[in-house]
């Protein structure tokens, strides 16, 4: 659990972060969503205490961080940003296991952790392991970064932009691999973009920083659906925030299962917008749903229940 | 120019020995060849086998039924055409690997070494003159060897942890290096002579420190100047290796919880170790230049010979040291590229 308490900081006259107060829970994962400069990257590093604060406390599993030896606590949390940051002259085993060997595991159970990660992060080429990072293509540079967060199984993992410098395709490909994986370990992420989409995909629950403070907080579809004032509903896209909501509910919660339609049919756990968009290729106004039962336009334009 | 010179003896200075002509036609020739003809390299290895070859042997022969003080000295001509069948090799090796090319150059320094072995150059002054001081020689190597790794090594322990400061703080950084770009800019005799006062001032306060032989000459100056003509290069360096390591990596490895110890030794020593050592390559050739100049207060190393040899008018002995000078370099210079290659291929 990460607790924000009255948060404040200043970088002299410019006030970056404005008394600002939040909790993630547990096994959440917790985007926070703003244009740059807005401070949300700074507020996820008073948390590993590379920006310090001025006023307010910064809480992790209730206890204050600046109380905490400052190595011990960033041992154990998990840490990513854009540029990676790999160590060059490591190979890929030897980034991951940094914190591992931080900790003084034995040889044995890094090596197992190690191979481990390997697997959950689809770096299983061959030879991945001894490879050095400047081999890798961007996409598996950051694999590797996300793997060497992870490497100590931390409660809490920060993640500053980490998919901002990827090209579409592998960027989607990282944003599952790191959801499912957050989703079986239960750890708490704070996860910071710029990217509308990628928050709305990814949080359980979104904040919305402006100016230092927090505009809204809250699920991706209350966002989308009550913007609390018009600058939230600017920035999560107006009219076009609708199109985003389509990306966060699935086919399944929507499917009719005694209509039956012609077509291609269409998996249970695929998003509206990709329902949406395979009827637009097939010109259909009605889909199959694999497993039985058929999805509608009518369905998808209409208000959920 | 003349090929040799002969002299009476080793203070006179010697006049052209005739009946050279005929080798100087001759190897131009073959350096003509060597500078277009495609096999050009091994001409020109040859060249530079050849002369030193054709010097001793010639010396050998004109040394016969001489008075036994009669000294055959290697002329300008000798020294031009050596260089520029040197510089000939260097150019026509640019285009075969590294490999082929430090064999070459092996071929050389190996084939020059066994032929000075078996004594083909020993009727050369140059040679006379090193067999007649040999010990002296040998101490000399030893202590301009010393005098250079000592200053290295304290240039080092104190240039480093100033690098390291002059890294993170900037502004005290930039007061530092101007200091001792300014110490640079002293001549190294001036430095020497300016530090005789000081030191024989501490030696007479604490006679401690003159029983362990510091005083207004000696090697304790000497050091001393040398260190701080070597600090500069070592801090300047220290700090571009500490810059060489990218901010994000640095930022990554304190973000996962790395001391600031861990950083320096892990991640940022590894990273800018291979800038370092280009700078010391450096330091190490100026100090061995720079330590021949110590022996004005009396250090001793290589300049005593230099020194005394123009004390003396003895030619030969200023060449000696000074060859051995530019030997001790050129084998620094070797040995901390070697080290970087090997460093390059780790990486």
């Amino acid at each position: 659990m990460i607790e924000f308490d009255h948060v404040h900081k200043a970088f002299g006259d410019h006030v970056v972060i404005e008394d600002l107060s939040l909790r993630v829970a547990d096994g959440e994962f917790f985007v926070l969503v703003g244009p740059s400069g807005s401070g949300k990257s700074t507020l996820l590093r008073t948390v590993n205490r590379l920006t310090h604060i001025d006023r307010g406390r910064v809480l992790v599993d209730g206890k204050d961080v600046a109380t905490q030896p400052i190595e011990t606590l960033r041992r154990g949390i998990g840490y990513a940003i854009q540029s990676v940051g790999l160590f060059p002259h490591r190979t890929v085993a030897e980034n991951i296991a940094t914190v591992p060997r931080l900790l003084g595991w034995s040889k044995r159970d890094i090596d197992a952790r190690v191979a481990e990660l390997i697997d959950l992060l689809k770096l299983d080429e061959p030879g991945m392991a001894e490879r050095y990072p400047d081999t890798l293509s961007g996409g598996q540079a950051q694999r590797v970064g996300v793997a060497r967060a992870l490497a100590a199984r931390p409660k809490i993992v920060l993640m500053d932009e980490p998919f901002g410098a990827l090209d579409p395709l592998t960027r989607e490909s990282l944003q599952a691999s790191v959801k499912a994986i957050q989703r079986d370990t239960g750890t708490a992420m704070l996860f910071v973009t710029h990217d509308m989409d990628e928050a709305f995909l990814l949080g359980d629950r979104v904040g919305l920083m402006l100016d230092g403070r927090l505009a809204q907080v809250g699920t991706p579809l209350e966002l989308i659906r009550s913007p609390a004032d018009d600058r939230v509903n600017e920035f999560v896209g107006g009219t076009r925030a609708y199109l985003r909501e389509l990306a966060v509910r699935n086919v399944r919660d929507s499917v009719r299962r005694d209509e039956h339609a012609e077509g291609e049919p269409i998996p249970a756990r695929a998003t509206l917008q990709e329902a949406l968009g395979a009827m637009l290729a097939q010109r259909r106004d009605r889909l199959p749903v694999e497993g039985g039962g058929a999805i509608l336009l009518t369905d998808i334009v209409a208000r959920p229940r | 120019m003349s090929f040799l010179n002969i002299a009476p003896n080793r203070l006179l200075s010697g006049h052209a020995a005739g009946g050279q002509e005929g080798v100087f036609v001759l190897l131009w020739i073959v350096a003509a060849v060597a500078a277009w003809w495609r096999a050009g390299a091994l001409a020109a290895l040859l060249l530079t086998l050849l002369l030193p070859w054709i010097a001793g042997i010639d010396a050998t022969l004109m040394l016969h039924l001489k008075p036994p003080t009669t000294r055959i000295q290697l002329g300008a001509g000798f020294w031009v055409m050596w260089l520029a069948a040197a510089l000939l090799l260097l150019d026509r090796l640019r285009h075969v690997s590294a490999a082929w090319r430090a064999v070459a150059w092996g071929v050389v320094v190996v084939s020059l070494i066994v032929s000075a072995w078996v004594g083909i150059f020993n009727s050369l002054a140059l040679v006379r003159e090193w067999r007649a001081q040999r010990g002296a020689f040998a101490d000399a190597l030893a202590t301009h060897v010393t005098l250079s790794l000592v200053t290295l090594g304290i240039a080092l322990a104190v240039g480093a942890p100033l690098g390291y400061i002059a890294w993170r703080k900037r502004r005290t950084g930039g007061a530092l290096l101007g200091v001792l770009a300014f110490l640079q800019t002293v001549p190294s005799l001036a430095l020497f002579a300016l530090l005789i006062g000081p030191f024989a001032w501490l030696a007479r306060e604490w006679p401690a420190l003159g029983a362990l032989g510091f005083g207004g000459t000696g090697a304790a100056p000497a050091v001393f100047a040398l260190v701080l003509y070597a600090l500069l290069p070592v801090v300047r360096y220290t700090a571009a290796g500490l810059d060489a390591v990218p901010g994000d990596t640095r930022e990554a490895a304190r973000g996962l919880g790395m001391t600031r110890g861990q950083v320096l030794l892990r991640v940022q020593l590894p990273l800018g170790w291979p800038v370092l050592l280009a700078g010391l390559r450096i330091v190490a050739v100026q100090t061995i230049g720079l330590a021949a100049v110590a022996a004005l207060i009396g250090a001793g190393g290589l300049g005593r010979f230099v020194f005394l040899g123009i004390g003396q008018g003895a030619t030969d002995m200023v060449l000696l040291g000074t060859l051995a000078i530019i030997a001790l370099a050129l084998a620094a210079d070797l040995l901390f590229q070697g080290l970087l290659a090997m460093n390059e291929r780790r990486a």
